[in-house]
């Protein structure tokens, strides 16, 4: 953890895993993470699925980004069962959309109520859902970054 | 019926939450003990996609669909074993934290599907 991150670029040998062997991004504390991105991935994909179906002109807005968030969240999954460096980065990348649209789209809902008649996974900042949303990607680029200096 | 069974496997589910939480702060992994629970609050939940079946079947409506109520019965079913399984495979602390965050969804999916069934109805 103390490292500093310059010299920490990619060519360094030491900072390469074993050959042969991938930075592992699921085990430990990441199973954990697995665990709440597979339940967020299956809850915004099936609410989304059946809103957009079911009552698209309600909340077109709020349904379609519902499906964003489903996509972003099994992009996170795989990659964090999958492993490896590229997959830690492309992590990193989704976990920060992730916070970011977490942010907007909160903030989005509360100055213009009338884009969302229907609530998103993201809505205020995820309160329905327990502040998971906005923990989530936050406590994921903690890990991600960890799992770096730790290999 | 359903009400019933909704509200026991979100109090059993929560008591796993606590024990197998209790583990992950005692830094252990789950055990023999902690499956046992698992497989007793999994059967609940077979129970309860059993009798959500049988009810609708009699021609019964959730109060907020058909669809929805069965999604969140699948769900409920699959979120404890799903995450017994992960416990299998990580044999530390963090396996005990997954199987309570798991057994914390379920709880949440229980009181989701008390109100789409609608109160105690049935």
């Amino acid at each position: 953890m103390a490292e500093t991150t310059s010299g920490t670029g990619r060519d360094d040998a030491a900072g390469q895993p074993a050959p042969g062997r991938r930075l592992a991004l699921g085990q430990g504390p990441g199973r954990l993470l697995v665990m709440l991105y597979g339940v967020f991935t299956v809850a915004a994909a099936s609410r989304s699925i059946y809103q957009l179906i079911a009552q698209y002109e309600k909340a077109p807005l709020a349904y379609s980004l519902s499906a964003v968030s489903a996509a972003v969240y099994a992009f996170i999954t795989l990659s964090l069962v999958r492993g490896g460096e590229g997959a830690r980065k492309a992590a990193l990348v989704c976990c920060t959309a992730e916070l970011l649209g977490v942010l907007t789209v909160g903030t989005w809902a509360l100055l213009d109520a009338s884009a969302f008649p229907d609530q998103t996974v993201w809505s205020y900042y995820g309160a329905p859902y327990l502040f998971i949303p906005i923990l989530l990607p936050v406590t994921g680029l903690l890990w991600l970054r960890r799992a770096r200096t730790d290999s | 019926m359903i009400g019933a069974v909704t509200i026991l496997l979100a109090v059993t589910a929560l008591v796993l939450a606590a024990w197998c939480g209790h583990a992950a702060y005692r830094d252990q992994p789950t055990k023999d003990w902690h499956f046992i629970g698992m497989a007793v609050v999994s059967v609940l939940g077979l129970v309860q996609l059993a009798v959500g079946i049988v009810q609708l079947a009699r021609g019964e409506k959730p109060d907020q669909g058909t669809a929805i109520f069965v999604a969140y019965l699948l769900g409920a079913g699959l979120a404890v074993p799903i995450g017994a399984f992960m416990s299998l495979a990580e044999r530390t602390r963090w396996g005990s934290a997954t199987v309570s965050a798991a057994a914390v969804v379920l709880a949440v999916l229980e009181v989701r599907l008390f109100d789409i069934w609608g109160g105690t109805g049935g």
